[in-house]
């Protein structure tokens, strides 16, 4: 019986829930989705006795069971629904001791849905620091449920947690009455007054429930209640109809009928002589931290650190990287036989694998800032710092989280999004998001930077290579903001946004979760990006290596006739593989293509790597590899991919391939355009159709194709 | 004078809920621990003065001046 056991962790925000995930789970645990939803679900294993397994599920943080945003639903959806897969047979509420009415909300509102739960009385420390002493076995009596005192940064009580767990499991013990009766209320009363049956009492009757409180929720949220069809919605709109019940009005009553049972459960546990406000230290910081000035100041400057590190720090690794790939092909070139396996091998695995893997330090770095960000309370300051900004644009303070983290990779951050109540607002954000420069255009910057910005210093401070590539971040950016502009003046809507937050204190972060969230990305990227990135690597390697009936062979023969009698030589060599190359399935394509891109100034080559592009961007600098290295195969040393770059002619004028003209409108086309199928599934998903999707791979296409155009007819 | 939101509390200053004008935006403050008779005390407000933070039960709360207008303030 208990293999199948599902224990839920519920909480407010920021109340302890993770940290206690995390103890209980250890390193077992695994992210996947919801069932029909596509929120990110944490769960994990946990070993109550030796053989007594357990599922632990985390659910997103809640203040109460009335949504406000789609992540908040989910928590009502399962907790209404008894036959939800992950309905969990114990709830394990966390409440943060220090803020104890407000977390006890939630908690009497779970506890009335007759979920068997267990209290866990979390932060008692810093209630303690606030000179409030919360008294557990009080607190259990009154509210007739097991209370367990933990400190779940530390582990402290969570062996306590797994013994009332068990116990839950065994012989459930749910309080006999509801804390909250909903039909004791007046204006539900007035209607048994009248004679009639009462709509709870009449909603029990036809959905078959037992509980008034549930049969509450299904009154007040059905519309949102997946689980219902669409007679039994409307049957309950009549019912609503016909006691004349106004759902918000009843909301209010509830909510401080609560709050009034709530301080008498409070006077008899808890003993404060606590001030209003949080600790002065963190007050003082505050004002700091959202001073008009010194806010934007300190936020700047955290931004350029970020930037540093993506840029400068991360590089020696990727070097390193990048020529420990070199160095791995050029010793298994030598050491197998030649032939078309072993250049599958060298020439399309071994180079679309070091493709993916010169990302890691730049994704661990900025997933690493980002986290600490977060877990140090320093990003819901900078949300209340930008709103007043990004309401301008139609986005709001909530926005700030999904456009940084899009800097790393707009999957995520589009999920991120969720967090956002309004409904316009999460939209607008979603189609902006992917203008933000993420990672996998990084290495494109990177490299076509170095080729056309000399390395050199501006100012004694300031490296010239950097402030290009700060530009094109900074051009992302404001195009985001400009599109979010234009998306708010098209999408009209009557909706209200809310922009109701908790500040929480600042707190040392967590090393654990941070190492967690770093090496959960990292490998993320690896598996799930990693694998496209590989698969398409290999069919380009095929299509460059292989052409219609014998145009290839013809080719090379072409070229050996023109050299007739001469050493082959390593230029005799190149130029016999380039022009197999042009004669490959890979040179058609690009053939085919180039009418389009020529004003741009792009050649066939280039189109090959735009094509390939199309489904990931980071394909782009595995492509150009593939293509480069096919095309300077015979060479000795296996130059960097940078150098073959550098060393690409271009044979109308003689110069080099990539003028700063070229470079530039190739830069200026990556910021913009939307390369990345992961994305566009994303939107699609979270926007549930495929109207979003395509309007943002539409106009962001455009803006790409006409910004390369006039870039390249500027420089040129 | 009684007429004083939230939204017009100085920095600093301490004051009293006395109701909402405003149902719906009414429904998340109650969540969030803004009761009437409860004790507010403006901390600090964001440059342009918008959202500003709120210590209310304990805990430092943000919102927009817009959403602060919804709640009114008992009279001295």
């Amino acid at each position: 019986m208990a293999s199948s056991s599902t224990l839920a962790l519920i909480g407010n925000p920021n109340a302890g829930k993770s940290s206690l995930f995390n103890q209980l789970t250890g390193l077992r645990q695994k992210t996947g989705n919801f069932p029909g939803v596509t929120m990110d679900k944490k769960s994990g294993t946990c070993q109550l006795t030796p053989t007594t397994p357990i599922t632990v599920v985390d659910l997103p943080g809640v203040y109460s069971i009335y949504p406000k945003s789609p992540d908040e639903q989910l928590v009502t959806d399962i907790l209404a629904n008894p036959r939800h897969p992950d309905y969990p047979d114990v709830a394990v509420v966390v409440l943060d001791a220090s803020n104890l009415r407000r977390n006890l909300l939630l908690f009497t509102q779970i506890m009335d849905l007759h979920v068997p739960v267990v209290l866990a009385l979390n932060m008692l420390d810093v209630a303690k620091q606030q000179q409030q002493d919360v008294n557990a076995v009080r607190l259990s009596m009154r509210l007739g449920v097991p209370v367990v005192r933990i400190n779940a940064r530390t582990g402290e009580g969570v062996e306590l947690v797994k013994k009332a767990v068990l116990q839950q499991l065994e012989e459930p013990i749910v309080a006999e009455s509801l804390f909250f009766d909903p039909e004791t209320d007046p204006v539900l009363a007035e209607a048994l007054a009248a004679g009639k049956p009462g709509l709870l009492a009449e909603t029990k009757a036809q959905y078959g429930l037992d509980n008034s409180y549930l049969a509450l929720q299904y009154v007040i949220q059905h519309d949102g209640f997946t689980f219902l069809n669409r007679q039994q919605r409307e049957g309950l709109d009549v019912l609503i109809d016909s006691y004349q019940f106004s759902e918000p009005a009843f909301q209010v009553r509830e909510t401080i009928r609560r709050y009034e049972l709530i301080a008498g459960v409070i006077t008899d546990a808890v003993t404060s002589n606590r001030p209003v406000g949080q600790p002065t230290w963190s007050q003082k910081l505050d004002r700091f931290l959202l001073h008009p000035v010194w806010g934007y100041v300190i936020f700047g400057a955290i931004l350029l650190l970020i930037f540093q590190a993506i840029f400068a720090w991360a590089t020696p690794f990727q070097d390193a990287i990048d020529e420990g790939i070199a160095w791995i092909n050029g010793s298994l070139k030598d050491g197998l036989p030649p032939g078309p396996l072993s250049d599958l091998l060298t020439d399309g695995v071994i180079v679309g694998i070091g493709g993916i893997l010169v990302f890691i330090p730049q994704i661990a770095l900025l997933f690493l800032l980002v986290s600490l960000l977060e877990e140090s309370g320093y990003m819901s300051r900078v949300m209340v710092l930008m709103d007043r900004i990004m309401r301008k644009f139609g986005l709001n303070g909530r926005s700030v989280v999904p456009l940084i983290s899009g800097v790393a990779c707009a999957v995520p951050a589009i999920m991120a999004t969720r967090a956002i109540a309004s409904r316009r607002d999460r939209l607008i954000t979603i189609l902006v998001t992917p203008l933000m420069s993420c990672s996998a255009r990084l290495p494109i910057y990177t490299i076509l930077i170095a080729l056309v910005v000399p390395d050199r210093r501006v100012g004694g401070l300031f490296n010239l290579q950097g402030l290009a590539l700060m530009s094109l971040y900074l051009l992302g950016l404001v195009s985001a903001l400009g599109a979010a502009w234009v998306f708010k003046k098209l999408l009209k809507t009557k909706e209200r946004s809310l922009f109701v937050m908790e500040l929480p204190t600042f707190k040392w972060p967590r090393w654990n979760h941070v190492g967690l969230t770093v090496w959960e990305s990292v490998r993320s990227f690896v598996w799930e990006a990693g694998r496209v990135i590989l698969a398409i690597s290999i069919v380009l390697w095929v299509l460059a290596s292989y052409g219609p009936g014998n145009q290839m062979e013809q080719a090379e023969a072409r070229v050996r006739q023109q050299h007739q009698g001469k050493p082959i030589t390593d230029d005799v060599a190149n130029a016999i593989a380039a022009q197999r190359m042009e004669a490959s399935y890979a040179g058609h394509f690009g053939h085919f293509i180039e009418p389009a891109i020529r004003p741009l100034g792009y050649d066939w080559k280039i189109g090959v790597a735009l094509l390939a592009s199309f489904a990931a961007r980071e394909v782009f600098v595995g492509t150009m590899s593939t293509i480069y290295s096919i095309g300077a195969g015979n060479t000795e040393d296996n130059p960097t991919i940078r150098q073959r770059l550098q060393n690409e002619r271009n044979p109308e004028t003689g110069g080099p391939r990539y003028t700063p003209a070229v470079a530039w409108s190739l830069l200026v086309f990556y910021v913009f355009a939307m390369m990345c199928m992961s994305t566009i599934a994303t939107t699609y998903r979270e926007t549930k159709g495929w109207t979003w999707p395509l309007v943002q791979l539409g106009y962001m296409s455009v803006l790409a194709y006409v910004s390369a155009l006039i870039t390249y007819l500027i420089l040129k | 004078m009684s007429n004083r939101t939230v939204a017009d509390l100085k920095p600093g200053e301490i004051a009293r809920i006395k109701s909402f004008s405003d149902q719906w935006a009414s429904i998340k403050l109650l969540e969030m621990g803004c009761l009437p008779g409860e004790e507010v005390c403006l901390h600090c407000k964001a440059p342009m003065g918008d959202p500003i933070c709120l210590n209310v039960s304990g805990y430092c709360l943000s919102l927009r001046r817009a959403e602060a207008a919804t709640i009114l303030l008992e009279g001295e």
